[in-house]
């Protein structure tokens, strides 16, 4: 008996809703005759007989969804009995009903995410042994049952490169012990290499997060750090955010800031600061530098470079370390070199970090030359093409935070020099003249110093020295 | 039988003996003094390729034939003419509505079927599927699915056999939805090119169907006369009516000996009509009415071929209808072999990437 | 040993398989009486008459296709890309047609065609003239993808190429016509598939291919200075690949810096990179570095598009900071 099906009509096309019947059982239908109506994923349309004669049966109730290729109505030769017809569609029509789901579709959405489930916990039991077998021995144990990010999280997670982690894994090595120098405290291969030949591990366990730099915190960064970060050096941080809270983002230190917090550990840690504040009037020094700049404007000046406060502090303090070379010297261990020039370095800051290049023997250079050079070695500081030679060295430094509004504020040493001079903002403040209240200007300069090389009575007068050239600022133009 | 292999040369031998022989009765291809035999070979190969076709669309309607499926019905009577006139040695290149030409070449109604089913007894092992038939032992060198495309082809084929003096001719169909694309115009211009030095003896064979794809010919071009455009090439060109078997044949028996004859290209627009619609997924037929279709219908290149042989007394009702019955018969084999063979084994994934064997 | 340009290396090759082979032909623009606009063709047509060194319209779908239907049909065609830039125009029958007509016809044809012709930047042709398509054209299965730098591999490869029964991808150093090396007398083979050692070292892979190779050796130099050995290896060849020699070489220096001239998404060195991380994971020392052309069209003015390249100086900072000594 001809058998009709759901036929494909397109390419893409697996199932078709059965919408309506348009013959009944009984019905007598000719080639050519819509029986059915059906509905694919593009389009509603009818069903034609291919063959002629009497539809038997409808074995699709209406709305039932239906793979192609599905019979859902016979033809027959003869009248089929109505009654019997009827009661076939409807029986067959529940079956059909299940079918998507026992059958068309074995994995419906329900069972999608069971399988995904189990899945990853397959996945995470199986990635759990391996990564405990090559991670160091906790210091408390934790809990492995727990999801596999906190097994990933990075505060437990060994850095160590993949060779490394083989090569610990031929020779018996616990990685734990040995600190890295690799990015982010990395173990590469040069750091496992003596212990292949049988060097005896450090002795005592290395938390290899402490090995690293600190990631994700701030390293006290050079002449801006407050005192009170110059405590301790943060614990590792949790990665993980609390409950509720956005996780934090995580990056490596830049190779400068990694530079420079390693410098800053070593100045506060090794070097005992002490600090000097006094107060300048640059009422004539702002007067002295509008004429000096003005000349600029009138071709008159020196290559057209303008002089800044910062070019009068750094002249300023070159000249007054003229007479004090105990802050004009290194440290090393406990021997003092007083360095016969005086260079001064300029600390700039990148957004990679700091970075200080000095103008050389400051002391002899004219305020014009002192401003051509500065200007120039932040410039190139900023688009990354300062020579080595150009920051590597300098005798004594200023850190200028005088464009930011800030009254004043303390600097670590840069070591190994012995002294650095923090230079605050020019604030208009009422000031007592000649028995009038006026406005005057005043500027806060701030000395931190190496108490091992010098004291508070030489610094003090060291301070004065400069706030005396500042406030004179003809000096600074003959000195 | 018609479509077995190695069918050509024995055609080539009826053909050049119906030359000769006597003429069939009445109208019914006097002119081209063919005999009943043959007369009645055409009239079974078109009824193959019709059910052969609506047995395809069934396999689809069914689920069991994937992708696309483009059928030929009512336009049997061009290949049926032109590769009448095949020799071993010729090339025949065409686009993806492709069936009627493998199996007037020589592919069993099996194989193709198998390769519609995407079996592994399939013409192409199942890894063409409906539009990419190939017979190279039979001179089928593809179907392609890419409109156009395969135009530039057909042409360095045709370069080929001149430069290297086999003789042969490469007959290149294409549609009329192909005549706008820049494959087609390049691959004519160098055509023509090649041809003035003799190097190109490509039969270029526009099957203008009326249709690109649901695009008539009136919305895809202002410059309707399609042959017109090989004026551009310095192709010279004729049309003719492709619902006509015996036009068609007349035509092809014509062109083929010139363009192997000369080296140079020549191009025929068929004027036909494709019954069915583009593809088995084009069931709406927006673009053109039930009336349209109706009126085609009229000149079915079948029907007028059996009026003709019932006129011309080549055969009487009772022979055409046991030619019918033969072929049913054929197809249904067919499709029983079709559904019954196994799909490929998975090791012809990973072959025939490269002519080397190299792994991809 | 003889001493030949990279040009006359190929035009050697591509002349005596044609006399060897009559089935061999060459198609493209301006080939012919021109000479080719790189004059790799030069006065072939002379020796070899027009019916088989075909100047062609511009016209690249067309040709190239023409090309593909003369290979099917049993001639062994070279088809000339006056730069690789145009084959955008043939895209659809290089990769619709010759890279799968054979799989498609179950075997039944092959397409033994090379298209040839200078591919990569350097000489300031701006946006629309610079590619370096080998990512592109290695995508697909079907084709060979080879890129030979020096003019003894560009001869051996392209014999290679026109005796390979598959459509080849054989994309020229078009910046490097000119130089000189030494090439073998007779004829001699450079087999597809197999990477070249440029030079030999123990503590850093450098990776290229094309033009980036003399790069790379020059970088070698500047590494050895700080006393860093750096081995040296050409790809020649995009698709087969040769992984084995560059999982060997990384599993001696723990180290890899790829370097390529295209743009990095999704480029020959992602590969390289994906395939060293696969095969060599427990023998890295280091993350795999990668220098690639800046993401933008290649611009016109000099200095922008030295810019845009990769420089000597980013190879040796990147293969610093595969040292750790960034």
């Amino acid at each position: 008996m001809p058998t009709v099906i759901m036929p494909k009509m397109g390419d893409a096309m697996e199932e078709g809703t059965l919408l309506r019947w348009l013959k009944q059982p009984g019905d007598d239908v000719a080639v050519g005759d819509p029986i059915a109506e059906i509905e694919t994923d593009k389009v509603t349309l009818e069903i034609e007989a291919g063959d002629a004669g009497t539809l038997s049966q409808t074995l699709v109730a209406e709305g039932a969804v239906v793979p192609i290729g599905t019979a859902i109505a016979t033809i027959g030769e003869e009248d089929g009995a109505a009654g019997s017809g009827s009661a076939a569609t409807v029986e067959i029509a529940a079956a059909v009903g299940e079918t998507p789901y026992e059958e068309g579709a074995p994995a419906g959405p329900v069972g999608s995410i069971e399988e995904t489930g189990r899945e990853a916990a397959a996945v995470t039991a199986a990635t759990l042994p391996s990564a405990n077998g090559t991670a160091a021995p906790q210091p408390q144990p934790q809990p492995i049952a727990t999801a596999p990010a906190a097994a990933a999280g990075s505060g437990e997670r060994l850095r160590a490169s993949p060779l490394v982690k083989r090569l610990a894994a031929e020779h018996g090595i616990d990685l734990g012990r040995i600190p890295g120098s690799g990015p982010a405290g990395r173990i590469v291969k040069d750091d496992i290499a003596p212990y292949l030949d049988g060097k005896p591990l450090p002795a005592a366990a290395a938390q290899p997060a402490a090995a690293a730099a600190p990631v994700g915190t701030a390293a006290p960064e050079a002449g801006t750090a407050p005192a009170p970060t110059l405590a301790a050096a943060p614990s590792a941080p949790p990665a993980a955010a609390p409950a509720g809270r956005p996780a934090a983002r995580t990056s490596e230190l830049s190779r400068i800031k990694r530079t420079t917090g390693r410098r800053m550990i070593e100045s506060v840690t090794t070097a005992p600061h002490f600090f000097v504040t006094v107060e300048v009037d640059m009422d004539a020094a702002i007067a002295f530098r509008e004429q000096a700049n003005a000349q600029v404007g009138n071709g008159a000046g020196e290559d057209g470079v303008r002089v800044s406060f910062n070019d009068l502090v750094v002249k300023a303090a070159a000249l007054a370390l003229r007479a004090f070379p105990n802050l004009n010297a290194s440290l090393e261990g406990d021997l003092l070199h007083e360095h016969p020039n005086i260079d001064v370095n300029i600390a700039v800051a990148l957004p990679e970090g700091l970075i200080a290049p000095f103008v050389p023997d400051a002391d002899q250079k004219s305020l014009g030359a002192i401003a051509r050079m500065a200007k120039d070695l932040v410039g190139r500081a900023r688009g990354g093409g300062l020579k080595p030679e150009e920051y590597q060295g300098g005798t004594f430094t200023v850190s200028n935070l005088g464009m930011y509004e800030v009254d004043e504020f303390i600097s670590i040493i840069n070591p190994p020099q012995a002294a650095i001079l923090a230079v605050g903002s020019i604030k208009q403040v009422p000031v007592v003249k000649a028995g009038e209240i006026v406005v005057g200007n005043r500027m806060k300069l701030t000395l931190s110093a190496d108490h091992r090389v010098t004291d508070g009575a030489e610094s003090a007068r060291f301070a004065g020295e400069v706030k005396r050239y500042l406030e004179q600022p003809m000096v600074l133009a003959l000195g | 039988m018609a479509t077995t292999r190695n069918r050509t040369a024995k055609a080539a031998a009826e053909a050049r003996e119906g030359d000769v022989g006597p003429a069939p009765n009445g109208a019914a291809g006097a002119d081209l003094g063919l005999d009943a035999e043959t007369l009645l070979r055409f009239y079974r190969e078109m009824t193959l390729i019709r059910l052969f076709e609506e047995a395809a669309q069934r396999g689809f309607r069914q689920g069991k034939i994937g992708g696309y499926l483009h059928l030929y019905i009512g336009q049997e009577a061009v290949a049926v003419g032109f590769l009448h006139e095949y020799r071993t040695g010729d090339h025949v290149i065409t686009a993806y509505r492709d069936h009627a030409h493998a199996l007037l070449l020589g592919s069993t109604p099996r194989e193709v079927m198998a390769e519609l089913f995407g079996k592994g007894t399939g013409l192409v092992k199942g890894k063409g599927g409906s539009m990419h038939l190939f017979d190279v032992e039979n001179g089928l060198y593809g179907g392609y699915g890419i409109v156009g495309g395969h135009i530039p082809l057909g042409v360095g084929m045709a370069y080929a056999q001149a430069y290297q003096q086999t003789g042969g001719v490469t007959q290149l169909y294409f549609g009329d939805g192909a005549i706008h694309n820049a494959a087609f115009h390049e691959a004519a211009n160098l055509s023509g090119l090649w041809g003035r030095d003799g190097l190109n003896p490509c039969l270029f064979i526009l099957e203008n169907n009326q249709y690109g794809m649901g695009t008539s010919v009136e919305r895809a071009t202002a410059m309707t006369d399609l042959s017109a455009k090989f004026d551009s090439y310095a192709i010279e060109h004729e049309d003719v009516d492709g619902m006509d078997l015996f036009a068609v044949l007349e035509c092809a028996k014509r062109t083929v000996a010139r363009v192997r004859e000369s080296g140079r290209p020549y191009a025929v627009e068929v004027q036909t009509y494709r019954l069915s619609p583009h593809g088995a997924a084009d069931f709406l037929e927006r673009y053109r009415s039930k009336d349209e279709i109706a009126e085609a219908r009229k000149r079915d290149p079948i029907n007028l071929l059996e009026a003709r042989l019932l006129e011309a007394d080549v055969a009487d009702e009772a022979t055409l209808t046991a030619i019918r019955d033969e072929v049913k018969a054929v197809v249904e084999d067919a499709v029983t072999f079709a559904d019954e063979s196994p799909e490929p084994p998975l090791e012809e994934l990973a072959t025939d990437v490269y002519a080397d064997g190299a792994a991809s | 040993m003889p001493v030949m340009t990279y040009r006359e290396a190929l035009r050697s090759a591509m002349a005596e398989e044609m006399t060897r082979d009559e089935s061999v032909v060459i198609l493209g623009e301006d080939i012919g009486i021109y000479g080719g606009t790189h004059l790799v063709t030069d006065k072939l047509i002379d020796q070899f008459g027009p019916r088989r060194v075909i100047d062609t319209p511009i016209a690249e779908g067309g040709f190239t296709g023409a090309a593909i239907g003369m290979a099917m049909a049993g001639m062994r065609p070279i088809v000339e890309m006056m730069t690789w830039n145009f084959s955008f125009q043939a895209v659809d029958q290089i990769v619709q047609n010759a890279a799968k007509v054979r799989y498609f016809s179950g075997g039944q044809v092959t397409v033994p065609l090379v298209i040839r012709g200078p591919n990569g930047g350097g000489v300031q042709l701006s946006a629309q003239h610079t590619h370096s398509l080998e990512n592109f054209y290695g995508h697909f299965p079907g084709l060979k993808v080879v890129s030979p730098v020096t003019p003894h591999d560009v001869k051996g490869m392209m014999i290679e190429a026109i005796r390979d029964p598959n459509p080849i991808i054989f994309l020229e150093a078009g910046a490097l016509y000119g130089t000189k090396g030494e090439v073998p007398e007779g004829e001699f083979t450079v087999p597809f598939g197999k990477a070249r050692v440029a030079r030999e070292g123990t503590d850093v892979t450098l990776i290229a291919y094309g033009r980036q190779v003399n790069m790379l050796l020059k970088v070698a130099d500047t590494l050895a200075a700080d006393g860093v050995a750096a081995e040296v290896i050409d790809l020649r060849s995009i698709r087969p690949f040769d992984e084995q020699t560059i999982v060997e070489s990384v599993r001696k220096t723990h180290r890899a810096v790829v370097v390529q001239e295209q743009w990095r998404w999704f480029s020959v060195g992602s590969e390289v990179a994906a395939l060293i991380q696969e095969q060599a994971f427990d023998d890295l020392d280091a993350p795999v570095e990668r220098v690639s052309g800046a993401e933008v069209p290649a611009p016109y003015a000099r200095n922008l598009e030295v810019a845009a390249f990769p420089s000597e100086q980013q190879i040796v900072d990147a293969a610093r900071r595969a040292m750790y000594r960034g």
